[in-house]
């Protein structure tokens, strides 16, 4: 009860600092210095008319890296914690025969219309997907929003044909030689252009372009690439097979 | 115009955030079961999100993109700040990170406890 009464004091405290903060909110009438740089500059320096994406792949390239990283590292911890623990499963199945049977025999079958449907509209998922990154330095869109799509039509997959197999060694494959295309990409930049990962190690090309903003579309399609079959994986992982008998 | 009308956009983006963040604040400590928890942080998450997207809002700012629509020389005055939105972007991100490892983590408890209250973990505190 003490707990309790606890806890409220302190959200409510939380409250009075938010309605502080809410109540002396002036919204900006100007970017700050540095936004009005990167709109100044950007287009010219960049060649990307995403300012964002100008900033994500390109002045703050390292950071992106270091994101990758840590997505990479949760990819690889959530595979570590919901790897397959075969013999053991097979000892629970001894155990609670009747229930594996139960649980992984009789996989419920989508219905015929979910089916087609999956069948349908998973490749026009996976090639919007592919327009989102490509397009990353043209429209809102981006590497982390493309692969998320591609993830989400292999949710899609999964959901539709459970029976349905996702190759480890293909995700292996590609998502450690996008990771390390794009360190390559970083490191060329600092030998042919201005510095780790320096967009105009290509030429800008004309402005507004598909291939165009000289690295840009290379480094978000790998990153798209990487994004994508990592989130894959984790929800491969997820998958009630994976995690033995529950 | 009504006075409702009166009241900026990014303060109203601003606010619900806050909200946001109070209420996910709330699940994570009150809450008992551990996917509830970790909804709660995902909410939090979220939350600081939309309080980052609504400070880089500039007054009448269109997106960040110079093409057709923005011309180059208008690009300053017209376009809302690029720095948050990159910066929510890699937030996005890891935070989905996060929240898959913490997911996996309440699998592997819920398979060894066949449970998901964090009162019955006691014995694994130190």
């Amino acid at each position: 009860m003490i707990k309790r009464i606890f806890i409220m004091m302190m959200l409510a405290l939380m409250a009075l600092i938010f309605v502080q903060l809410a109540t002396n909110y002036t919204e900006n009438t100007s970017l700050t210095r540095l936004g009005s740089y990167y709109a100044e500059n950007g287009p010219r320096e960049v060649g990307a008319p995403n300012l964002v994406t100008a900033v994500v792949v390109t002045y703050r390239g390292l950071d992106t890296l270091g994101e990758v990283t840590v997505l990479f590292i949760s990819a690889a911890g959530v595979g570590l914690l919901l790897r397959r623990t075969r013999r053991k499963a097979d000892d629970e199945d001894l155990e609670t025969g009747d229930r594996a049977e139960e649980t992984t025999g009789t996989h419920k079958a989508a219905s015929e219309i979910v089916e087609t449907a999956t069948e349908l509209l998973l490749p026009m998922v996976m090639l919007f997907g592919v327009y989102v990154f490509l397009n990353g330095h043209l429209s809102p869109g981006g590497g982390f929003q493309g692969g998320a799509i591609i993830a989400s039509g292999t949710m899609f997959l999964l959901l539709a044909l459970p029976e349905s197999h996702i190759s480890r060694l293909l995700v292996a494959l590609t998502e450690s030689l996008s990771g390390f295309s794009y360190v390559v990409i970083g490191v060329l930049g600092v030998i042919m252009a201005g510095g780790f990962l320096d967009n105009r190690i290509m030429g800008l090309g004309t402005y507004g372009d598909l291939f165009s903003a000289g690295a840009i579309p290379l480094i978000y399609t790998l990153v798209g690439l990487k994004v994508g079959f990592e989130l894959s994986a984790v929800l491969d992982r997820f998958r009630k097979d994976d995690t033995g008998p529950v | 115009m009504s006075p409702i009308a009166d009241i900026p956009l990014s303060l109203i983006v601003l606010c619900s955030g806050l909200g946001l963040v109070l209420i996910g604040l709330w699940g994570m400590l009150t809450q008992r079961n551990m996917i509830r928890m970790i909804i709660g942080f995902s909410l939090t998450d979220t939350g600081i999100h939309m309080v980052m997207v609504s400070i880089g809002y500039v007054t009448g700012g269109t997106a960040p993109i110079i093409n057709a629509a923005v011309p180059m020389s208008e690009a300053v005055n017209r376009v809302v700040d690029p720095v948050p939105s990159a910066l929510v972007l890699t937030a996005i991100v890891i935070g989905l990170g996060v929240t898959a490892v913490m997911l996996s983590f309440a699998v592997r408890i819920y398979k060894a406890r066949k449970t998901l209250m964090i009162d019955e973990c006691t014995e694994s505190r130190w």
